[in-house]
């Protein structure tokens, strides 16, 4: 008997994950392509789970800076890596939110019973970054080829002027405000009040915790070295508060500038993916769940006429996830907060707690409260380990289950949850919530 | 990647110079004749019968006499565990127009009585002198041959069958001049093409060089293998296990939690551990006089204390079961000495100490502990090796090259497999017959 009535949904799990250590742009991996690295970072999951030659309900990834010859990056990499040939990949993108969302949706496709297993992973090079023709060049080159005779092309190419000869290269640059991520964010910043001191005081906390979790080898099973690199390389063990005081500003204007290249991601290269799955597939390949996806919600703002921040999405996100889970801020054990910007995190903090902002933007009778800041990136983030767009989701879905099935199992009696919050260029926001 | 040197001196030229040429030794092929040509089974001994039975079984011509009228020989199997006076050795006389006619990579296995199961002088002595013609007859044997001993303690038909195979087979290429003794533990391959089906093997320091070659060699025998290097290594064991199917597991050997870290990784994701191959080893090479502490800290740690520690949970309740295989890593440093490597040897022969005491603890549950010591094997590590020393050493021994990662590999795959549960605390020597350690 046929059985096309919906199938009841089921959990999704994290079974674990695998990066590549995060390298500084222009350096280590200069000149390794989003392919190289995504293939690679595949290549260590499929090691590391013994998925050689196993066909995959499907791969998901993507990345921001992308080539136009990689239309088809995700499949080319599986196709290039271990993985059975057979298994299907498409690619998505919603700047810094590419990770995620991919995960968000290989987990949806399981909860679905659409597919038993996926890998969703992201990569991104800036040093590797395409560079394109001017405008004025790529008119001019499509009207020659359309020119169906000599002197019409000569004609066409005629109209060349030498400034179109100047390459675009790509630039962290809003379309719609021609402002930088980072002036964007000194001006939040300063409208949240966001000091100086707050901020290298996140920063420095990011470096510590990152290299605590090193030395304590939590990142051996997430993290496979690549091109002779063995740990994140913008990572500064010894760095302090001191140290960071001592930085210039390089966004936002005047005396008050608090944003450095010290409490600012650097650009950055790497590749991270994620192995997710039905719980059925997990115990036919004799994996244990780290942790279960439970829920996501993505947000966006109107930060060109509206008046909010470019980063301020999770604020909107956040609030929306937790009523329709019946849950508190409070009720996490950890919190995956990405550090674009040291201030990032912190406005959404203030946010959070500001009865106005509670009140008016969100429509909230009371704001949503504090967090424990002890729980917030315990292992580092973003601005320790440097931030390839698109790997941060991916880097941070697999240490959130890490944590969340270690804390499990100092406390099995209760389930623990964990919270992302990722901001994404275009006044984006993805968070979801894991539990173990 | 051969070096200039060696490009030069095995060219057609130096060949006509008369430059001694090493012989391209035969290797195993899955599915090939354990031998290339007829094999003559003699002897006065009770295992001829039961040989030239199997051999035969396993599609081998059998050599009726050695007269000249016979074919060249692919192998000489001589059984004198019978023999309790030294006049009997005689016999082994009658045997040089056979050992003459051998082909390339030929093959001479002496079966014998253990001395150490012996009392009378003279039986003691008749049963010693049979080691001491085998390793001459290695050094004089060329092109590719060998000549190795089997010594039988007890009713060991079974163990006898897995040692004369190993070195009648291509496994044994570089294996010359050794001597392995079998007991009467019972034991067969239910799959002689892959011998380790359906087993889960561990291998330390698998992502390169002689680890790695372990691991396909393996997993061709038909073992899941769990690959395991430090994660600095890890690019290079994602590469490793995913050509073999199997699994990385990246930890470093010296913590205090590696062993049970193995057995939980092997226990939950394959349902247990059927072998462990105990490879992972570092040199840090200086004379002894200008040696620092962490020298030989690092190598003794690595090399030695690690194992002791991993066996712990390796062996325990969790570990290997019953019919469970170890083999070690030692080294003919750790036997013959080496100058500079007083730290390592150390560790290498300590290994021995381990493989011998431990193989006695765990033989009562079925488990067999053996150790391989490789001599000049051709690796990244030896290619560095100044140029004179790497000559010398590649050149002084019996087969007048160097080995293979593959040799070691080969003769760690025979010794895990179910049908040698008869060899225990033994020591395999794949060094060539090298002149270094006798």
């Amino acid at each position: 008997m046929p059985q096309t009535s919906p199938r009841p949904v089921r959990r999704a799990a994290i079974l674990g994950g695998n990066r590549i250590p995060f390298a500084r742009a222009h350096g280590a991996y200069a000149r390794a392509s989003n392919q190289d690295m995504l293939t690679a970072t595949l290549d260590g999951l499929v090691a590391r789970f013994g998925l050689a030659g196993e066909r995959m309900g499907e791969v998901v990834a993507g990345a921001v800076l992308k080539h136009s010859r990689d239309f088809n990056l995700t499949r080319e990499s599986v196709l290039g890596s271990q993985l059975d040939p057979h298994t299907p990949a498409y690619d998505v993108q919603q700047a810094c939110g590419t990770g995620l969302e991919a995960a968000i949706l290989v987990a949806n496709k399981i909860a679905l019973g659409q597919v038993e297993a996926g890998i969703a992973g992201g990569t991104d090079t800036a040093s590797d970054a395409p560079i394109a023709v001017s405008e004025g060049l790529r008119q001019t080159l499509l009207a020659a080829n359309r020119a169906k005779t000599l002197p019409d092309r000569l004609k066409a190419l005629a109209s060349l002027r030498p400034a179109d000869l100047v390459p675009a290269i790509p630039q962290n640059v809003e379309p719609r405000t021609g402002l930088s991520m980072g002036e964007h964010m000194a001006l939040t910043a300063e409208e949240w009040g966001v000091t100086r001191a707050e901020q290298d005081e996140l920063a420095a906390a990011s470096h510590r915790h990152l290299a605590a979790a090193y030395d304590r080898g939590f990142f051996d099973d997430l993290v496979t070295p690549y091109l002779g690199v063995t740990r994140d390389n913008n990572l500064r063990p010894d760095s302090t508060v001191e140290q960071l005081g001592k930085l210039r500003t390089v966004f936002g204007r005047g005396p008050d500038a608090t944003m450095t290249a010290g409490n600012s991601t650097p650009l950055t290269d790497g590749a991270s993916a994620v192995l997710l799955a039905s719980e059925e597939w997990a115990a036919e390949h004799r994996l244990s769940p780290l942790a279960w996806f439970v829920d996501a919600e993505t947000a966006a703002v109107d930060y060109v006429h509206g008046h909010e921040g470019l980063l301020m999405a999770p604020a909107y996100a956040v609030p929306r996830l937790l009523a329709r889970n019946g849950l508190t801020l409070q009720d996490f054990d950890f919190y995956e907060i990405h550090e674009a910007f040291a201030a990032t995190v912190l406005a959404l903090l203030k946010a959070w707690e500001d009865p106005r902002f509670s009140k008016e933007r969100l429509g909230l009778d009371a704001p949503l409260g504090s967090i424990d800041r002890a729980r917030l990136n315990v292992t580092g983030s973003s601005l320790a380990t440097g931030h390839p767009f698109a790997a941060t989701g991916g880097r941070i879905v697999a240490t959130l289950a890490k944590l969340l099935h270690e804390k499990k199992q100092q406390d099995p009696g209760r389930t623990v949850r964990g919270l992302i919050s990722i901001c994404a260029a275009g006044g984006q926001g993805v968070t979801a919530i894991l539990e173990a | 990647m051969p070096d200039l040197f060696t490009t030069l001196i095995t060219s057609p030229l130096a060949k006509k110079a008369g430059v001694p040429q090493p012989t391209r030794l035969r290797r195993y092929e899955p599915g090939g004749p354990l031998c290339e040509g007829p094999v003559l089974v003699a002897g006065t001994g009770p295992y001829v019968a039961p040989l030239r039975q199997w051999l035969g079984a396993a599609g081998l011509a059998l050599a009726e006499t050695s007269d000249a009228a016979t074919d060249r020989l692919g192998a000489v199997v001589v059984d004198l565990s019978d023999a309790t006076d030294p006049g009997q050795l005689g016999l082994l006389k009658s045997l040089a127009p056979a050992v003459k006619k051998l082909r390339t990579n030929g093959r001479v296995v002496v079966v014998g009585t253990d001395p150490a199961t012996l009392e009378d002088p003279a039986h003691v002595a008749t049963q010693r002198a049979l080691e001491g013609f085998v390793r001459s007859l290695g050094k004089e044997l060329r092109a590719g041959a060998t000549a190795n001993h089997v010594l039988v303690g007890g009713e060991a038909s079974d163990g006898l069958r897995s040692a004369v195979g190993f070195f009648l087979s291509g496994r044994s290429a570089y294996v010359d001049g050794q001597v392995v003794r079998v007991d009467a533990t019972r034991g067969g391959n239910p799959n002689e093409e892959r011998p380790l089906d359906g087993k889960v093997a561990v291998v330390t320091g698998a992502a390169r060089g002689i680890g790695a070659e372990i691991a396909r060699v393996l997993a061709r025998d038909g073992a899941t293998v769990i690959a395991v290097d430090v994660p600095a290594a890890g690019e290079a064991l994602a590469r490793v296990a995913n050509e073999v199917h199997g699994t990385a597991l990246l930890l470093d050997v010296t913590a205090p939690e590696a062993g049970a870290a193995i057995v939980e990784h092997a226990r939950s994701r394959h349902g247990g551990i059927d072998i462990v191959v105990h490879n992972a080893g570092i040199t840090r090479d200086k004379l002894f006089v200008n040696m620092d502490d962490s020298r030989w800290d690092s190598v003794m740690d690595v090399n030695l204390r690690s194992i002791l520690r991993m066996n712990e949970a390796l062996l325990g309740p969790d570990g290997l079961g019953g019919g469970g295989r170890m083999v070690c890593l030692s080294s003919m440093a750790g036997i013959a000495g080496n100058r500079g490597q007083t730290n390592y040897a150390a560790s290498k022969a300590g290994v021995i100490g381990l493989v011998t005491a431990t193989a006695e603890d765990v033989t009562e549950r079925s488990i067999t502990v053996n150790g391989v010591a490789p001599g000049f094997i051709e690796t990244e590590m030896t290619a560095r090796i100044p140029f004179a020393t790497r000559e010398i050493g590649r050149r002084m021994n019996s087969l007048q090259q160097g080995g293979t990662p593959r040799d070691v590999a080969e003769t760690i795959a025979w010794l895990v497999q179910p049908g040698s549960a008869a060899v225990n605390g033994q020591v395999v020597r794949v060094c060539g017959q090298s002149m270094l350690g006798a």
